[in-house]
Formats: structure tokens, sequence, C-alpha cells
């Protein structure tokens, strides 16, 4: 495959079989490499939708300042895109993402504000609408509520996996701004009849949940819960566990976040084989594990991995 | 009453710190008023008069009860029922 540049490779990831973890001839799963993309997540999809969106709409012009609160993968797409373009790029990141990810990010050029750990991308987002209000000739794509998001999915994502998938009965995503869920679950459903739809959210440490009232959480203004059929809560601990079964069993070495959709996937296959029923279950890898070396999440037993994790956000 | 019920840090001060508390009942309304006989204003802070709190996600065995039946969903002795604040991802 020839394209004119690295953002023209953008999507056309491959969908692969796991011919070993799943269970049956008739009940399937497929993995969608995601980490097949310009910065090697899933994330590249909806900030080059944002950026152009943003620079169709005059909103962005050369020498502009981008600002997005992020843990990670959005700032690493996003700051990419801005070197090339010619933005300059700000994340509020928490502190307590992998190391890789700040590297990552310093080495396009982005700058990064650190937001507490305590709350985790709650708090991230909180100040970022702070700097936000501050500083309003910086453009704030926010992930979180840009349709954008969605759309990179509902026109990217979807069609290719119903084409590379036409038997599809099963998609299953990290839930995290919601985006991936919402445009290839849109897609399938206007397609698919009784497709299900669902959501895997990563269930981190205590300290993410260190709000100080509970009504002071956060919920994307993307997520609309009627596109979903159900949503699993997936522990660290299963996260892990299924990020080094997909690398023992598939030879597929990937993020955290790709164990925990994994972790419901398999879920939804043993309802499958439990009811009699066919099924083509497709998942998201949404990054591979290179930025999560530095965790430990790959080495000694699953229970020194899970305490090395606590408190990390890892999706 | 073995329905073992997982309370976030911000609502300890209502179980005395307990990181998990037991109840019992058929379902999840009356699972949360077991618990508001034995923890005072818990349950006040989960539901209002439109049902779940718009923060709060409540899961039993890990999956949202938004899509089982809400209040409505039903609970056994074995079950283990997590209550968390709405975060970010992303």
């Amino acid at each position: 495959m020839r394209f004119d540049s690295l953002l023209d490779s953008l999507g056309r990831t491959p969908l692969v079989g796991l011919p070993r973890l799943s269970p049956s001839a008739d009940v399937r799963l497929w993995a969608k490499l995601e980490d097949r993309n310009p910065t090697g997540s899933v994330k590249d999809r909806p900030a080059f939708w944002m950026i152009a969106k943003a620079e169709k709409e005059g909103l962005l012009t050369p020498g502009c300042t981008i600002l997005e609160p992020t843990s990670g993968n959005t700032g690493i797409s996003l700051a990419m895109v801005a070197r090339l373009r010619g933005y300059k790029m700000i994340c509020v990141m928490p502190e307590n993402t992998s190391a890789e990810r700040t590297q990552l990010l310093r080495m396009w050029g982005a700058t990064i504000i650190p937001s507490p750990a305590a709350g985790g991308s709650n708090e991230a987002v909180r100040v970022a609408k702070e700097l936000a209000a501050e500083h309003p000739e910086w453009v704030m794509l926010y992930q979180y509520g840009n349709e954008a998001n969605a759309r990179a999915h509902y026109e990217g994502t979807g069609p290719e996996l119903l084409e590379d998938l036409p038997s599809i009965t099963h998609f299953v995503a990290g839930l995290g701004t919601t985006g991936t869920l919402m445009g290839v679950g849109r897609f399938l459903r206007e397609r698919v009849p009784d497709v299900a739809i669902v959501a895997a959210e990563p269930r981190y440490g205590e300290l993410v949940y260190g709000l100080r009232n509970i009504d002071e959480g956060f919920i994307p203004e993307l997520y609309d819960e009627s596109v979903l059929t159900t949503r699993f809560s997936v522990t660290s601990e299963d996260a892990l566990r299924r990020t080094r079964e997909l690398l023992a069993a598939e030879g597929i070495f990937a993020g955290i976040s790709t164990g925990c959709a994994l972790h419901a996937a398999l879920g939804m296959a043993a309802k499958a084989v439990k009811a009699g029923e066919r099924a083509d279950i497709a998942f998201v890898v949404a990054d591979a594990g290179w930025k999560y070396l530095s965790t430990g999440a790959y080495d000694g037993t699953l229970d020194e991995a899970e305490k090395r994790l606590e408190g990390q956000l890892w999706a | 009453m073995a329905i073992e019920v997982r309370i976030p840090t911000i609502l300890r001060n209502y179980t005395d710190g307990a990181k998990a508390v037991e109840g019992g009942g058929a379902t999840l309304e009356e699972l949360f008023a077991d618990l508001e006989g034995r923890h005072p204003g818990l349950r006040d802070r989960l539901v209002d008069d439109k049902g779940l709190r718009r923060f709060v996600n409540v899961y039993v065995n890990d999956e949202d009860v938004r899509f089982l039946g809400g209040l409505d969903t039903q609970v056994s002795d074995g079950d283990t029922v997590t209550v968390l604040p709405a975060v970010a991802g992303g």
C-alpha cells in the first residue's frame, strides 16, 4: 500500500481472528488492530478528524495553540498532527500516567501541564476547562464533546469492520470518551439487526475515584446510553490477565485497555456458547504494549503487576 | 444476608470507613433500603426521586445496572454489587 504522506495512511487497519482464544468455530473473536495507525493508537482517528473539522471551520489557522485534556493517546495523536501542520500543542495530563506517554508527547513538541493524580481524567478536564476560559485564543478540540470524535469511527472504523466481517454480531470497545462506541455503534445499528454494542469500562484503583463529592462525577457529552447494549466494569486484574493471555495465546502485544475489552468480549463469547448461538465478536486493540513497559504490566506475577498498577491510569 | 456491596472512598463516611458492607434483598431497591437501616444517609447519596443519581454507577457482578433493570435489577446471595462515581477516560 502506498500513501502520499503518513497522515494519509490513517485507518484501514487489519482485523485478525483469534483462533486460540475463540471458544468454537461458531463463536469467534476478532481483533481490530488500531495500533497500526500513524502514532500507534486508535486515537489517531478522532485526532485527525477533529483537527480537520476545526481547520475547515476556520477555528485553526497556522500558529494557533491547541489545548486538550488527555490521559495520553489523544494528546500524542494531536501533537503529531500539530507538529506537521504548524500548531502549538498543550496537553493537560494526569500525573498518574505512564512515563512513555510523557516522553512521546515531548518528542512531538507538546507542552504538558500536569493535573493532580487524585480524580484522574476528571481533574484533567476541569483544569483544561479553566485554562480554556483564561486563554480564549487557545483552541480546545475537547474530545469528550466533539462530534468529529464519534464521526471518525462512524465514517472509518465502523465501515471497515462491516466490510471485513459482514457476519458481525458483537462490537466491544473500551469506554473512555465514548467516541469509538458511539460512532461504530451507530453505524452498525443502522445496518446490522440485533447487533450488540458492548462497553468495557476500566475500573481503576481508589485514588482515581477520589472526588470530593459524588456530584462532581463526569459523563462525556458524546455519551448516549441508548447506543449501547450493555456495559461492563473491568478490574485492573482482569485487564492485565487478558492482556497477557492475548500475548501468550495469539502473539498480540497490546496495551492494558485491550485486555479490558478482551475480557468483556470473552464474557459475551461465553454467553453465546451457553445460549447455543453463533457469534462473531469484534473488539478494539486500542494500542500496543510499548507505552506500558515501564508500568511493569508484563513482568513477574499478575499480583505483582496489579500492585504496581494501583493508582495508575492504564487506559 | 450475603450480597457484598463495595463502597467508594467518598461514601465511606456512611459505613464507618468500611470498603464493603453486606446486605440483603431481591432487588437493588430492596438492597439499598436494607443498607439504609444500618448506614443511614447512604441511600440518599445513591438514589434521588428519578432513580440512580446521574454520576453514580452501580454494577451487579461487573455489569452496569442501567442496562439490567435499574433499581429493579434482581440480586441474590453471592452477588457482588459495586458502587463507583462516574469518571472520564481518554
